[in-house]
């Protein structure tokens, strides 16, 4: 009987008290982490760039197994169309990011177009 | 005896089709967010003379929102757990407890954005400031969309009790919170600390 009722009321959730409490302190660390690293000026530059993303990144995974609950026992869809939408941001973000700074790369330096229009203005325009 | 066997497997399998169903919604959500966060990281520089990221943003205030969303999150997992143990006071207790800490994090939020108008820093005073708003402001709009069901279940709950119906509004719930905070981590590392680097 008790198996019973344990079976039927978790169908896909295997949450517990544990994980979501693991979840929660790991979470708050890996927020404290960062915040004060910025806040403490501690780091600059590449390595800053790094520990955000890193902690950020493990942070959405700590979120996503513990307290979503991906991948779990017929979850396999769920994590397919996850897979796919992680395809899609990475298009475009990736993509957006690529083709506007090649944009701003060629991009006639602003000094250029006011010498330009200096000069223009000079001639009587 | 038999009625109940032979309901109890369509039951889950309504059960698990909308859970799939409001998980494909999530993404495309997702989808949106990425867009807004290609545009924030594009038009970040472009503060045509007004202030940046470091001028304006208080980390320290954010933290504490961050932190109330964060555990919003915990509570609401916690609401799930009693949702399996069928324990009604427990679940009015942490689905209210989640409803005013993320209204007190809607609160802050709405608050920041009230003293940067107020300083002039509207979102027509830059790109850099548009693409702010736009984002978190998006994540603002789900956070009360977020609230009114909360509000909405808590009243059908107190009324009339937990019903199979109530039960699957509150797993898809709790989907859509837990997808919130972690939109709420990648605002807080990218547009926040990110920004006063």
């Amino acid at each position: 009987m008790n198996h019973q009722t344990t079976k039927t009321t978790t169908p896909h959730h295997q949450g517990s008290l544990l994980s979501y409490t693991v979840g929660f302190i790991l979470s708050l660390v890996l927020t404290i982490i960062p915040f004060f690293a910025v806040m403490e000026g501690l780091i600059a530059g590449p390595s800053a760039i790094l520990l955000l993303t890193g902690c950020a990144l493990a942070q959405l995974l700590v979120q996503l197994f513990l307290f979503l609950h991906l991948g779990g026992k017929g979850q396999r869809l769920n994590l397919m169309v996850f897979l796919f939408m992680l395809l899609v941001v990475i298009i475009l973000v990736v993509g957006t990011l690529w083709i506007m700074n090649n944009l701003h790369y060629n991009m006639v330096p602003t000094e250029q177009i006011d010498q330009y229009m200096s000069e223009q203005s000079q001639k009587g325009f | 005896m038999i009625r109940t066997t032979s309901l109890q497997p369509t039951v889950h399998e309504d059960e698990s089709k909308s859970t799939l169903g409001f998980w494909i919604y999530l993404m495309t959500d997702c989808i949106i967010f990425a867009t807004l966060f290609a545009v924030y990281a594009v038009m970040q520089n472009n503060t045509f003379g007004g202030p940046g990221g470091s001028d304006i943003f208080d980390i320290p205030f954010v933290l504490i929102e961050t932190l109330l969303l964060l555990t919003s999150s915990y509570t609401m997992g916690l609401v799930l757990l009693a949702l399996h143990r069928r324990d009604l006071s427990q679940i009015k207790i942490w689905l209210g407890l989640t409803f005013m800490l993320g209204a007190a994090f809607l609160g802050m939020e709405l608050y920041e954005f009230r003293h940067l108008i107020h300083e002039g820093h509207t979102w027509q005073q830059s790109g850099f400031l548009s693409a702010y708003f736009t984002l978190v402001g998006t994540h603002g709009l789900h956070i009360l969309v977020g609230l009114l069901w909360i509000a909405v279940l808590l009243a059908i709950i107190l009324r009339r009790g937990l019903s199979a119906s109530v039960r699957k509004r509150l797993l898809l719930l709790s989907l859509f919170w837990h997808f919130l905070d972690i939109i709420w981590i990648f605002i807080f590392t990218i547009v926040y600390l990110a920004g006063v680097l």
